[in-house]
Formats: structure tokens, C-alpha cells, sequence
């Protein structure tokens, strides 16, 4: 807010909902004030962290970490009960009956080959979708933050899809993509023969690669975009000063501040691309074949889709897969710490 | 200041509105929670059978929970085990809810009326090991797979539509025929479920079923319709996208609708949106089961209604439950929803479906004389307590066979292999 | 080398048209018809009837046959455009057996005609069907879901807003000793998919007794690890020089939260804010496994009941999925707003 703005008297409605914003929040801060105060006299300054994360520790806990490890639970039992209570010891039976190959490349010698089709599968995945979605949400973002007309507008625009749901994600882009689909109709159009995009395993690959690009690249892009305003342009002016040229000043200035929201960016889509699920679900159905199956469906498929439902598979497959997980993110932020110092 | 006082009074209103809400329930009537999932109008036509009964019994409301087929599916069985279910449900799965269902048996007016009404192998379903005449739930309408064929498309192209007794070689003939001549993108397909492959394998001689109720897939007939279906992929004379692209619900019937496949295999539940969407575009028939060594058969399907015991009114909901079976009330729900009835009562008086639509009319005609025909196998299918794991499973090794991922002989081992493992599992 | 640099290059300065403008235009323009030529598509398709839905080859804008009345016939009957020797004219269909209709003219009914179906064309106009959205709203209690949707989408953000900057800020600007562990547990669960936990999720909802009420649908998803792992991460960047001065000040903890954390970190909480009401009125699974109560539904679950076990109506399903697209639309288009003018004024120094 100017001083401008306060000395003379604004009526536009845009200060009005400012003014109003302003007091509102205002008056909770206050009212808010008195416990924190009384806590802070009481608890003393050093210790008011954990006042802080408490709520948050104490929802994440009961609805999270709690169920979490009730997984546990289910790995080492059987039986198609829900109630770990009336679940049958098993020990790890569900490990040895995952983990069960005699060559670990060729899925058909494993006992439960959908496993390990899903493993490779999801990991070809990761690494190109990853590897896409930075790029491209790294030029779209850099784009974006340029002094470009109606910014606000194509902003919108590359944001907008994430505001759809999965389901409706693979419904728009089923029919598209499908034999005879909006795409179809156009090449047959221009006198080429129709492609199957959907029945032919590269090419599902592909496209769930590049929907989930669709579909997502906002949600990074906007991440990358916060980054790139919150660097300071003093520091480019500096730069320039310097005597860096534009080039210089990106990879001194821009890409070490960008840093840390690369950083959020590469584990975020990192994480969910490992997820990839209800997207792939609702779009190809982990077809043609198993080309596009995924680990996360072979757990719900495990868990839920069947009634009749082999739970202690479903949970050993999710720890074995979080475990994976775990150990990436953590090698990830240890690189990334090194990488600074 | 205002906005300050403005604030208060929306943080109380939402506050309130959260209470409201927290709270809810009121005495007066009974409630009972029917919990239903539609295809087209199954919500809407049992909202007005309710209301009849509400009228009869002003002590009793019931209370319709439309939720997505997903939810009775996979939720629903959850629900049921902590005991958060509902009172009444419908459902697909009748031996899913075995333990969990009212037995309705000591607290029916007319129970005998109830047993006497419908199949026995349906009421068996649902009943726990050792039970014999226990009642909790009742079909509320019967299907049979069978195939659509696009008249117009054989007339176009001048070829003779192959007779009631022809085979599924024959079939894939002349639709191929057909396509040679009129242009159609598509000749024959069939829906992708292990539900709708098991007709025309039974009826090249599968037996997948053993008089214990024991699967075996492995056998001639099963094998053959494999291939079958494998030809067409190879011949090119099917949308691959069918079966090759594993979806919930997927079926064959839209690419019939738009007129680019000559035959689709499916079932008696389609007819109703077949005849709004296809409309006076082009002329199509419903055709008996093609033959083969096992004979001709489709399978029978169709959900139904039950009761779960967690219910704290159980005589009320056998009140429902005994209104909705009465002849009178089901032929109605047949009639709107256009089910053949699996009332026995219902079936014997004929049901005034509610259409004049002749192609529709014709089309229930035609599967109408498919329900004697079916094999026990193809009736005791779809009330088998691992159906389901057949289902699922048998749609996907077929399509891994189908992509080259899998021989034939390394999908049926898998296949059998998935459906021991569920079994195992459930009763271990 | 110089285009490059001049691309990536935050400020231009002069202002004419570079050719790294050319670039990043198409490059906008493009990405506009590749991220709004679908939805268009969706839009249109939603006034479409669910035949046209499926209709090969698919059409961009919503056709319908022309359906005329005709005297002794008691439905509308579909207009064709007829080749007769070489004479076209505009009949209607009465009659459809195999390839052969049979055909009268609307004026006159009594001149039947018999025509092969490869010699008549539909007649068709654009006609957006509004129909599906008022046989979608009335097929469920459609205020009511609704109501309820934006209930739950309103609590669960301003709860998840609440609690997560709160501990991003213990998390980010405190040394204590738990921290790096929580931060850690956090980060860990981010790695199980939602999905995998719903059961014992829903056990526990049902011991503390939130099942069927909405409660069981705001609380458990508002302690979101990604939430906490965005705003930390932001707020990492804000200078701990400000929050000693505040403490010289006199400033309790909570003031500085409140009043210098939180402006400073409001473009992460737009970002945050659009993502929570993004995720709560998108919620599907969740509702459904804690919600069995209709009085209780929220809008998706209405959505998708449209969903069969054997068909999906379609022109429903699209019409209403359309209908729950613009609630989401406008908060975020007020928001993007604040995004883009917030980050400029708060002036980040």
C-alpha cells in the first residue's frame, strides 16, 4: 500500500474490500493475540514453535501417520477382513509373495507379474514425465514472467486444467485421442490414415506422459512463477553493473535463487508422479494390455476394485513403494544440501 | 467498527451452519436408508414406488441415497463391515454381504409368497454357509447378454443375416461381409467383461463352472472364443479400443450406436438407450445367442435389493422390502425401468412395459426367449460368490493375451491363478 | 547466443517487438489452443444429446435433426433432405425396416414414398440442448449438494490455511530440536498415495464417530503435508532480519506471524488457497467413503452418480461437470488476480 492511497480518500471499490480486508484481519489477529500472549508469557519464547505445529501435528497424526502405520497392519495379515483385529497372522508371506522372481527383468517369471509390470512401468514413467514437466514448466514459468501483454489472462490460461478433476482430464482427453476421436477426425481430414492411440502401447504411453504434462505443468509453473517474482531486481540491476549480459545473469542470478522452488518443484512432481493414478485410471484403464499400469493401481486394484480384496498385498505393495520413495527424497535433499555448501 | 461486527455475524452464521449440520436427526417416523445406484431411471422410478408405500405407512420414511455404482462397489462393502451401512441397498454382488444381510425370513406377512417368487439360486447366494431357507433380498430384474445387429448395414450391403441356429463363425463371416460391402468401419465385438465373454464360451462348450461351483478356465470352449476374439483383432474387424483399453464400464454399444459396428455383443439392459440414441438413424435387431458344441447361451445378470442386519428397524425394513416384491409394485418397477422381471408372478402375468416403442418391445421379445435357453452354469455365474474376481481378472488377462504380452496358455494359467488367490484369500 | 540470452533475460526494457517476443507469443498463443481447445470442446459437448456425444465423425458445435409435426402422426417426426429422380425435396421418415425407409411429405401425408437410407441426409441445425442442465440439476437436490460442497470447500481451506502456515512457520523460522524430524515425517507421508490409507482412515473416523457427518470430510484431509512443504519452503526466503527487529519491537510470536509472516507470504497462500478449494470441491473418494447420507452429499458425488454399472449419461454427466467447473473458475479467477498485484506489493525486499 502507497502513502498515496491513505492520504487521499479512495472510494473505488477495490480499497473498500482492501479496507475491509484489512480490518478483518486486524480484529481475528487480535483476538487470537490474548492466548498466544498468555501462552507465550507462560510457555516462554523458545518453546512457542511447538505451540505452532501442534494443530497441524495433531490432525496430521490422527488422520495420517496413524492409518499409516495401521497399514502395517494389513501387511502382515490375510483375510479379506478390514478389522486388523479379526485379520489372520501372515508374518511376510505378502512380501515374499511380491518380492517372489526368479529373474527380476522379466515380470512373467514373478509371482505376481502385474506387480512388477507396474514397477517398470511407473519407473519409464517418472523419468520422462519429471523430466518434461520441469522443462516445460521451467520455459512456460520464465515465459510468463515476462513483460508480456495480458499476462494475467495466459497465466490463467496454462493454470486452468489443474482445476479439473482426473476424471474429467481422461474424459476430454479420451475422446480426443480415441479411433475415432476429435484428433482422428482431423488427420483423416488432412488424407492421412487413422492412428490408434489408445490400442497401441507407445503411443498410450506417450499420451499419459503428455496429459499429465497437460494437466499439471500449471501447478509448477505457478510455483516457479511466486520463485522468479521473489527474486529481487536489484540483484539484476547488480548484475548488470557487473557487466553480466542477459545469459549471465539467468544462470547467476535467476537459477541459483530459483533454487530452493526447483527444488520444491523436482520433489513435488517427483511424489506425484510415482501417484499417478486416477488420471491413467479413467483415460487408458492401465491398457492396451498392461502398458500403462502403474503401481498405485495395482494397489487400489488389489484393495478396493475387487470385492473380493487381497488387502495385505495391496498395503505391502504401498510400504515397499513409500519406502522406495523415502529413500529417493531423502538422497534427493542430501545432494541438494551438499550442492549448496 | 462495521466490518468488524459484519465478520462476527459470518463466523457465527457458518458456526451455525456447521452445528446444523453436525447435528441433524429428528425423532417422528422411522427412517430407513435405501441406499440405490441408477444405469437410467432406476433412482426415479423406485423413488415413486416409495412414496406409495410412505403413503400406506405414515410411520415409516424412506430415505434414497443415489450414490455412484463405484460407491456399491468398493465402498459400500466397507461401510457394511464397521457396521455404518445402510438398511436396504442395492447391489450387484449377491454373495458379497453373506453373514452381514437381515435375514427377512421371521419377520415377512407372507414369506412363502417371497420364496415361492423368485429363482432359488439367487436366494441361495445370499445365504451364509449352513443356512437353507434364510431370505435377504430379491432380484429386482433379470438380464441376458446377447447381440445387437445393425439391420440396416446387412440390407445395405446385401447380405443375408445369418439364422438362429448359425455359429459364431458364421457371425464373423458375414458382419465381415457386411463391412466389404457397406463401408461400416467395424464388424463384431463384444463387450469387455469376463460377464459377457462367458455366453458365447459356454456356448462353444466351456464349462466354467463345475457342479461344485468350482472355476476352471481352462478349457476347449473358452479357449476357442479366445481365439475368436483374438482373430478379429488380427483380421482387423473389431474396435480395438474394446478391449485394449481396460476401462469400468466398457462396452461395444457406442461404436453400434453410431452406426460403424455391425454387431455387438451385449445385453438386455442396453436396449432402452440403444433405442433413444440410435433413434430413426438406421434400423437394428436383437439375435438370438450364435450356437456352437455347448449349444447357445447368454448369461443371466441383474441386480438386486437386500437388507443388512446392522439395521436398528428390522421390521420396518421388512415392511419395504415385502412391498417392493408384491406383484403389483414390481411389475411396476419392471414396467418404467424396462428390466424383465424376475418375479416369477410378474414374469407368468407378462409386464405393460412402458413404451411403445416397437424396435424395444421387439428387442425384450427377443431376449425374453433367451432365459430358457440359459445353461445352469450362465445362471449360477452371476450369483457366484467369486464372479466378480472372474469378471475383472478373465476382461484383463484376456486383453494381455490379445496384446501380445501373454501366450494364451500363460494368460489362462494366470487367470486361474488370480481366481485361486482371491479365493484362497477370502477364505483364509 | 544473444536471443537466448535476451530470452531468458528478465527485463527487456526497450519496447520493441524482438523476435524472443515472436517466440514467446506463439509460444502463448499456442499453449492457449492446446490448454482451452479441450475445454472448449468439453463445453460444447455438454450441449450436446447423447447420441451426437458419441457420433463418428465428431462434430465441433452441437447439431439436431430437424423434427417436424405432421397432421395423424402424434410424435415429431426427422426431416430428411431426399434424392428422388434427380429431384431432391425434404421428406419425413415415418418407417425404418433394413436399408429401406418409408417416407411421406410433411405437407402432404398421403404421398408415401420408399427410399434407400443411402439416398436421404439428415436435416440438421445447431442447437445447444439446454435441457441436459435442467434434467441434471433436477435429477438430485442439486441446491442442497451444492450447499454442502461449498461448506466443506470453504471450512477445509480456511482450516488447511489456518494450521499449515502455523507450523510452516515453526517449521521454517525456529530452531528447536524436533523440527528436522517432524519436517521429515511430514515429507515422508507425502510419499503414500491418499488412496492407500482410505480404510484404516475411515476406521478411525468411524471410532471418533465422524462418520455421515461433515466433519469427517473438513478435518482429516486440512493437516495436507504438501500445504506445509510449499509454505515453508516459501517462507524460508523471508529474512530473519525482520523478525528480530519485530522482537526488539515487543512483538509477541503470534504478531509476527500474523502480521509479518502471513503479508509476506500471501503469494504462497493464494497459491495454497487455490489449491485446497481446487482439492476439497474435487474431492470424490473421500466424501464418498464418510458420506452415506444424501442430506450430506456433496456436488461430485451427485456428478458422478450419473456413473452406472452398465451406462454413464453422458450429456448429464458433461452438462453437470460443466455447472461445478464454474464455481472454481471464479474463485480463481478473483484470486489470480491478487496473485499477480499481491506479489507486486508486497515488494519483496
Amino acid at each position: 500500500m502507497t502513502t498515496r492511497s491513505q492520504d487521499i480518500p479512495d472510494q473505488s471499490p477495490k480499497t473498500i474490500i482492501e479496507r475491509f480486508w484489512n480490518r478483518s484481519l486486524e480484529f481475528i489477529v487480535s483476538i487470537f493475540d490474548v492466548p498466544f500472549r498468555y501462552l507465550q508469557r507462560w510457555m516462554g519464547m523458545r518453546r512457542m514453535p511447538y505451540i505452532f505445529v501442534i494443530p497441524n501435528l495433531l490432525i496430521f497424526g490422527i488422520f495420517i501417520l496413524f492409518p499409516m502405520l495401521l497399514n502395517f497392519a494389513y501387511a502382515f495379515t490375510g483375510g479379506s477382513n478390514f478389522i486388523p483385529t479379526e485379520r489372520r497372522w501372515v508374518g511376510f508371506d505378502n512380501f515374499s509373495k511380491l518380492l517372489n522372481c526368479t529373474n527380476y527383468f522379466d515380470p512373467n517369471t514373478c509371482s505376481q507379474d502385474l506387480f512388477w509390470r507396474a514397477v517398470f512401468n511407473t519407473s519409464g514413467y517418472v523419468i520422462a514425465q519429471v523430466a518434461l514437466m520441469v522443462l516445460v514448466s521451467l520455459l512456460t514459468a520464465v515465459i510468463l514472467n515476462r513483460r508480456i501483454k495480458a499476462r494475467g489472462f495466459f497465466r490463467s490460461v496454462f493454470f486452468y486444467p489443474v482445476l479439473l478433476s482426473p476424471i474429467v482430464v481422461a474424459l476430454i482427453w479420451k475422446w480426443i485421442l480415441q479411433e475415432n476421436g476429435v484428433l482422428n477426425g482431423l488427420i483423416t481430414a488432412i488424407g492421412f490414415e487413422s492412428v490408434s492411440f489408445l490400442a497401441n502401447a507407445n503411443w498410450a504411453q506417450f499420451w499419459v506422459v503428455m496429459i499429465s504434462v497437460w494437466a499439471y505443468m500449471g501447478f509448477y509453473t505457478l510455483i516457479l512463477l511466486a520463485g522468479l517474482q521473489g527474486i529481487p531486481s536489484e540483484l539484476y540491476e547488480a548484475a548488470k553493473i557487473d557487466g553480466a549480459n542477459e545469459l549471465q545473469s539467468f544462470f547467476r542470478v535467476t537459477l541459483p535463487l530459483l533454487m530452493p522452488t526447483m527444488l520444491v518443484v523436482l520433489v513435488l512432481s517427483f511424489i506425484r508422479a510415482v501417484q499417478i493414478f486416477d488420471i491413467v485410471f479413467a483415460f487408458t484403464g492401465g491398457g492396451p494390455g498392461t502398458a500403462t499400469q502403474y503401481l498405485v493401481q495395482f494397489i487400489y486394484d488389489n484393495g478396493f476394485a475387487s470385492p473380493t480384496r487381497q488387502y495385505g498385498i495391496a498395503t505391502t505393495a504401498s510400504i515397499l513403494m513409500a519406502g522406495v520413495l523415502i529413500i529417493f527424497t531423502i538422497v534427493q535433499l542430501v545432494l541438494q544440501r551438499e550442492d549448496n555448501e | 467498527m462495521k466490518p468488524q461486527r459484519l465478520l462476527i455475524l459470518l463466523s457465527v452464521l457458518v458456526i451455525t451452519a456447521l452445528l446444523i449440520t453436525a447435528c441433524g436427526g429428528s425423532d417422528g417416523p422411522v427412517e430407513i436408508r435405501f441406499t440405490i445406484y441408477s444405469d437410467g431411471n432406476e433412482a426415479e422410478v423406485m423413488r415413486g414406488l416409495l412414496d406409495q408405500f410412505e403413503a400406506a405407512n405414515p410411520d415409516i420414511t424412506v430415505v434414497l441415497d443415489e450414490v455412484p455404482y463405484q460407491t456399491i462397489d468398493e465402498q459400500l462393502p466397507v461401510q457394511v463391515e464397521t457396521g455404518e451401512g445402510p438398511d436396504i441397498a442395492r447391489i450387484t454382488n449377491f454373495g458379497a454381504y453373506r453373514g452381514q444381510l437381515l435375514d427377512l425370513l421371521p419377520l415377512l406377512e407372507d414369506d412363502d409368497y417371497f420364496t415361492n417368487n423368485f429363482p432359488e439360486p439367487v436366494l441361495a447366494a445370499m445365504r451364509p454357509d449352513g443356512d437353507t431357507n434364510g431370505l435377504y433380498g430379491y432380484p429386482d430384474g433379470l438380464t441376458v447378454t446377447g447381440p445387437f445387429v445393425n439391420k440396416t448395414l446387412f440390407d445395405q450391403a446385401g447380405v443375408e443375416m445369418p439364422g438362429p441356429d448359425a455359429s459364431w463363425a458364421d457371425w464373423t463371416a458375414a458382419t465381415a461381409a457386411v463391412v466389404e460391402a457397406s463401408g461400416a468401419q467395424y464388424a463384431i465385438s463384444v463387450d469387455r467383461t469376463g460377464h459377457r465373454f462367458a455366453g458365447p464360451a459356454m456356448s462353444m462348450g466351456a464349462t466354467l463352472i463345475d457342479s461344485d461351483g468350482n472355476f476352471t478356465v481352462d478349457t476347449p470352449g473358452f479357449r476357442a472364443f479366445a481365439e475368436t476374439i483374438n482373430g478379429w483383432h488380427t483380421d482387423g474387424l473389431t474396435p480395438e479400443e474394446v478391449w485394449l483399453v481396460g476401462d469400468s464400464v466398457n462396452s461395444c454399444i457406442d461404436a453400434f450406436k453410431s452406426g460403424e459396428l455391425v454387431m455387438c455383443m451385449t445385453g438386455s439392459w442396453q436396449i432402452n438407450g440403444t433405442a433413444t440414441d440410435v433413434g430413426d438413424t438406421f434400423d437394428w435387431v436383437v439375435v438370438p445367442n450364435p450356437s456352437g458344441d455347448g449349444g447357445s447361451t447368454g448369461v443371466a445378470g441383474g441386480a438386486g435389493v437386500v437388507a443388512f442386519a446392522d439395521t436398528e428397524h428390522p421390521e420396518e425394513v421388512a415392511k419395504v422390502m415385502e412391498f417392493l416384491i408384491q406383484a403389483e409394485n414390481y411389475s411396476q418397477w419392471s414396467a418404467q425401468t424396462l428390466f424383465l422381471p424376475a418375479q416369477t408372478d410378474v414374469a407368468t402375468q407378462g409386464v405393460d412395459f412402458a413404451t411403445d416403442d416397437q424396435n424395444i418391445l421387439d428387442a425384450l421379445t427377443v431376449f425374453t426367449a433367451e432365459i430358457p435357453k440359459l445353461q445352469d452354469q450362465a445362471v449360477g455365474l452371476n450369483v457366484h460368490p467369486f464372479a466378480f474376481a472372474y469378471y475383472r481378472n478373465s476382461a484383463d488377462r484376456i486383453s494381455q493375451y490379445l496384446t501380445g504380452e501373454l501366450t494364451l496358455d500363460e494368460a489362462l494359467e494366470r487367470l486361474q491363478q488370480d481366481i485361486d488367490d482371491a479365493i484362497a484369500e477370502a477364505s483364509g | 547466443m544473444a536471443t537466448i540470452s535476451q530470452f531468458l533475460g528478465r527485463t527487456r526494457g526497450v519496447n520493441r517487438l524482438h523476435s524472443t517476443d515472436l517466440f514467446s507469443y506463439l509460444y502463448l498463443i499456442l499453449g492457449t489452443i492446446l490448454m482451452f481447445g479441450p475445454m472448449l470442446w468439453l463445453v460444447l459437448s455438454s450441449f450436446k444429446s447423447s447420441a451426437e456425444i458419441i457420433k463418428f465423425p465428431p462434430r465441433f458445435l452441437p447439431y439436431q435433426q430437424v423434427m417436424v409435426d405432421v397432421d395423424g402422426y402424434a410424435d415429431p417426426l426427422p426431416l430428411f433432405d431426399v434424392q428422388i429422380d434427380g429431384l431432391s425435396r425434404q421428406l419425413v421418415q415415418i418407417d425404418l425396416d433394413g436399408a429401406t425407409a418409408t417416407m411421406i411429405e410433411p405437407t402432404n401425408p398421403s404421398n408415401t414414398y420408399s427410399v434407400r437410407v443411402e439416398d436421404r441426409i439428415p436435416v440438421e441445425t445447431i442447437s445447444f440442448r439446454f435441457d441436459n442442465y435442467v434434467e441434471g440439476v433436477q435429477s438430485f437436490n442439486f441446491p442442497l449438494y451444492f450447499f454442502n460442497s461449498v461448506i466443506v470447500t470453504v471450512a477445509a481451506t480456511l482450516l488447511t490455511l489456518f494450521v499449515n502456515s502455523l507450523a510452516a512457520f515453526a517449521l521454517s523460522k525456529y530452531q528447536f530440536r524436533a523440527r528436522q524430524s517432524i519436517f521429515l515425517v511430514m515429507l515422508s507421508t507425502l510419499m503414500v498415495p491418499l488412496s492407500v490409507i482410505l480404510v484404516p482412515v475411515f476406521l478411525v473416523i468411524t471410532q471418533i464417530g465422524w462418520n455421515n457427518n461433515l466433519l469427517g470430510v473438513i478435518i482429516p484431509a486440512a493437516a495436507t503435508p504438501t500445504g506445509v512443504f510449499l509454505l515453508r519452503q516459501y517462507m524460508l526466503t523471508i529474512p530473519d532480519e525482520l523478525i528480530e527487529a519485530a522482537r526488539i519491537e515487543g512483538a509477541s510470536e503470534w504478531r509476527i506471524y500474523a502480521q509479518i509472516i502471513l503479508p509476506l507470504a500471501r503469494p504462497a497462500l493464494a497459491v495454497l488457497t487455490i489449491f485446497s478449494v481446487m482439492w476439497r470441491w474435487n474431492d470424490f473418494l473421500w466424501p464418498l467413503i464418510v458420506l452415506s447420507r444424501s442430506e450430506l452429499f456433496t456436488l461430485q458425488i451427485g456428478l458422478n452418480s450419473f456413473q452406472g454399472e452398465l451406462n454413464v449419461q453422458w450429456h448429464l454427466l458433461l452438462a453437470i461437470t460443466v455447472v461445478s467447473l464454474l464455481p472454481i473458475t471464479v474463485v480463481f479467477a478473483f484470486l489470480q488476480k491478487y496473485i499477480t498485484t499481491g506479489i507486486a506489493t508486497t515488494g519483496m525486499k
